[in-house]
């Protein structure tokens, strides 16, 4: 029994030690990467940096996370996962340094003061993360259908109830839809992704949508509820002629739909939820370092894909700390580079912001005091 | 007299383990307050502060569908649960041989062990599924009765099955409950209705089950507070929709209070965190609601129960 226990506390230290090794190898394998940025090559960064907020980009978060602290060992980075709601308020009660939200700053949040920032000064956001949402169902056969907007409204609103409506079959001639059920499948819990979802609908077919964008599902549509992506994954999966929306990254091997943008119709791909980004317009009235995008879902712009979540990050333009602001400039860095989009993009399966995006969000944390 | 009466000696033990035991108890009842007070204060802004969007009218229509889903998915389970828990308490305290009740008696102990997000995750993965197929058939030949009516759910995530979910938790403390209640039936009571000619069920009739029946009331009370505050497979199984609905087959499923309240804390803000917290506040006395009521039930029993 005693030599059991031996073994195994011999087996969990040499995993650990193997573990450390890894890490240090990683550092020694990445000094060009880190010496790029030039903040980070001048000074060896120190110190702790707090954030929290969306949970949808949480996987992201820990990602950069990861690599941000193999890149810089004296900086510690926390991201609290509390929902975006929760997280600009620890940002406006000054306990955070910076948030990540799937919204953008809401006007009346905007006269408030920011107890992190110097009196006075107004924070910055720029989207971080573009996730693209797929529209999945399971039914025998078919692997990808066409959809317009009204047709996707009508469906989860409750008013298409069965797979060969003329409305799915007008788009999809020559595929074989079967007399079944429509069981459409959303998100119990309150979530971003509904948001984004509802805000389409309602933008794309306000006749047949008319509850506009909405986090709590409406009794009268029906439908069915799941908690959480994975509940909305698992239900589809589970059933026969479900549908549902869900993060794309978490698609699998479930049909998605492919909506009609101008004449197209258009798949999501990181490619086109980038593009739906970059040609929809700013926020009217906000200061240059504040680019809050009202996602245009009635986009034409071909290979656009309009159902998409963007999530921001936000932090002060002047920090009362200036060694928060310090950390703030190169970890906000190091998100919005070509690499720390790619990491997080290679284990969330997001889609990166544009190299256009990227340049306007690297200028406003330039500025970051 | 009183000067002859020898005086109790306090010894240091005593008086020790006096306070601790004191403490022990009134900790109880300090957690509580604490709990209730944290409740009331967290409430007050839902009803004071600006108009919540979920909650546009007012509180009480807000929660009515969460009470009833609540007081309704515990029912269920307990309808299926009870009549399982006295069969299993009365099979180890009376039937099985000995050696077999003992293996039965820890294998009914460990379900309790099993964590409740297992319960949620196998209530998805395994038993919706699984249930599917028997939803429809009782559908299609009972659609009759109302609770069997409406469109049956594709996924088989229904009341239902929370029903049949929460049964199977909070089986294991109602089984051993009453197990123990069953085995404390008086030796004398048993042998004396069998030396009357009665056959075994009779015996259990006539001396197990009218001694047992305070027990089996505090045990199904215990097993109703569990469900009622079952939170983690609720939330995980039912698809829910605030609306008070009796069908327990469809998609349309009333949810619980606290499978409410952790489906939206995560994202609310602002006073919707403090309309969350009154959903709880309402839990929480409905909860002991229940438990006044099992008091009362089992006083009117007083000469047999020791828990009171």
């Amino acid at each position: 029994m005693n030599n059991i226990l031996k073994l195994g506390a011999l087996a969990a230290v040499s995993t650990l030690v193997l573990a450390g090794c890894a890490a240090n190898e990683d550092v020694a394998e990445t000094p060009t990467s880190a010496a790029e940025t030039p903040t980070e090559a001048v000074v060896e960064l120190a110190g702790t940096l707090n954030g929290s907020g969306a949970s949808s980009m949480a996987a992201g978060q820990e990602a950069w996370i990861a690599a941000f602290q193999i890149a810089n060992p004296g900086v510690t980075v926390n991201y609290d996962p509390t929902g975006s709601g929760t997280g600009r308020a620890q940002f406006m009660e000054g306990a955070t340094s910076f948030t990540g939200s799937d919204s953008y700053w809401k006007d009346e949040e905007l006269l408030e003061a920011f107890p992190s920032c110097e009196p006075g000064t107004m924070p910055w956001e720029f989207p971080i993360w573009i996730s693209p949402i797929a529209i999945i169902f399971n039914l025998d056969g078919v692997s990808s259908l066409n959809m317009d907007g009204a047709t996707v409204a009508g469906i989860f609103a409750g008013e298409i109830t069965m797979w060969n409506d003329s409305a799915i079959a007008a788009s999809n001639p020559g595929v074989a839809l079967p007399e079944l059920e429509i069981t459409a499948v959303h998100r119990s819990d309150e979530s971003g992704t509904s948001k984004n979802f509802t805000d389409y609908l309602a933008k794309v077919a306000e006749n047949v949508w008319t509850v506009g964008a909405i986090e709590a599902w409406p009794v009268e549509y029906g439908g069915e509820g799941a908690q959480g992506t994975s509940g909305v994954v698992s239900a589809v999966t589970g059933g026969n002629g479900t549908i549902g929306y869900a993060d794309a990254s978490r698609a699998g091997d479930l049909g998605t739909v492919a909506v009609k943008v101008g004449t197209d119709y258009v798949s999501y791909s990181a490619e086109a939820a980038a593009a739906v980004v970059d040609a929809s317009p700013l926020v009217e009235g906000r200061e240059s370092y504040d680019l809050a995008t009202k996602i245009d879902r009635n986009t034409t712009a071909s290979g656009a894909y309009p159902i998409v979540l963007v999530s921001y990050l936000m932090g002060c333009n002047d920090y009362v700390d200036d060694a928060q602001a310090e950390l703030v400039r190169a970890w906000a860095s190091f998100l919005v580079s070509e690499e720390g989009q790619n990491a997080a993009a290679a284990s969330a399966g997001n889609a990166p912001i544009s190299a256009g995006l990227r340049a306007k969000a690297q200028a406003i944390i330039d500025a970051i005091k | 007299m009183t000067d002859t009466k020898p005086r109790a000696v306090r010894r240091l033990g005593d008086i020790v383990f006096a306070n601790l035991a004191f403490f022990a108890g009134v900790s109880i009842l300090a957690t509580l307050a604490t709990v209730a007070a944290f409740l009331f204060a967290q409430s007050v802004p839902a009803f004071t502060g600006p108009p919540i969007d979920a909650a546009s009218e007012g509180f009480f229509s807000y929660v009515l569908p969460f009470v009833f889903g609540t007081v309704y998915a515990s029912v269920i389970g307990l309808a299926i649960a009870t009549p399982l828990a006295i069969g299993i308490a009365l099979y180890i305290s009376h039937f099985a041989n000995r050696r077999f009740a003992q293996v039965l008696g820890y294998a009914v102990d460990l379900l309790a062990a099993i964590p409740s997000v297992v319960y949620g995750l196998w209530g998805i993965l395994v038993l919706a599924p699984f249930l599917s197929p028997t939803f429809n058939w009782l559908n299609e030949n009972l659609g009759w009765i109302p609770i069997f009516a409406g469109q049956v759910s594709a996924t088989g995530r229904t009341m239902l099955t929370v029903g049949i979910v929460l049964a199977i938790m909070v089986l294991p403390i109602m089984a051993a409950l009453i197990r123990e209640i069953f085995l404390q039936t008086p030796r004398l009571h048993e042998e004396a209705a069998l030396a009357l000619g009665a056959t075994r069920w009779e015996m259990i009739k006539m001396a197990v089950l009218p001694f047992g029946r305070p027990g089996i009331i505090s045990a199904a009370m215990l097993g109703l507070g569990r469900a009622l505050g079952e939170t983690m497979a609720v939330a995980m199984v039912l698809s829910p929709a605030a609306v008070v609905s009796f069908a327990v087959l469809t998609s349309t499923n009333s949810n619980t209070i606290a499978a409410n309240i952790a489906l939206q804390f995560p994202e609310a803000g602002g006073n919707y965190t403090n309309l969350l917290i009154a959903t709880g506040l309402v839990l929480f006395a409905i909860t002991m609601v229940v438990n006044m009521v099992a008091r009362w039930v089992i006083s009117r029993r007083a000469e047999f129960s020791g828990a009171n």
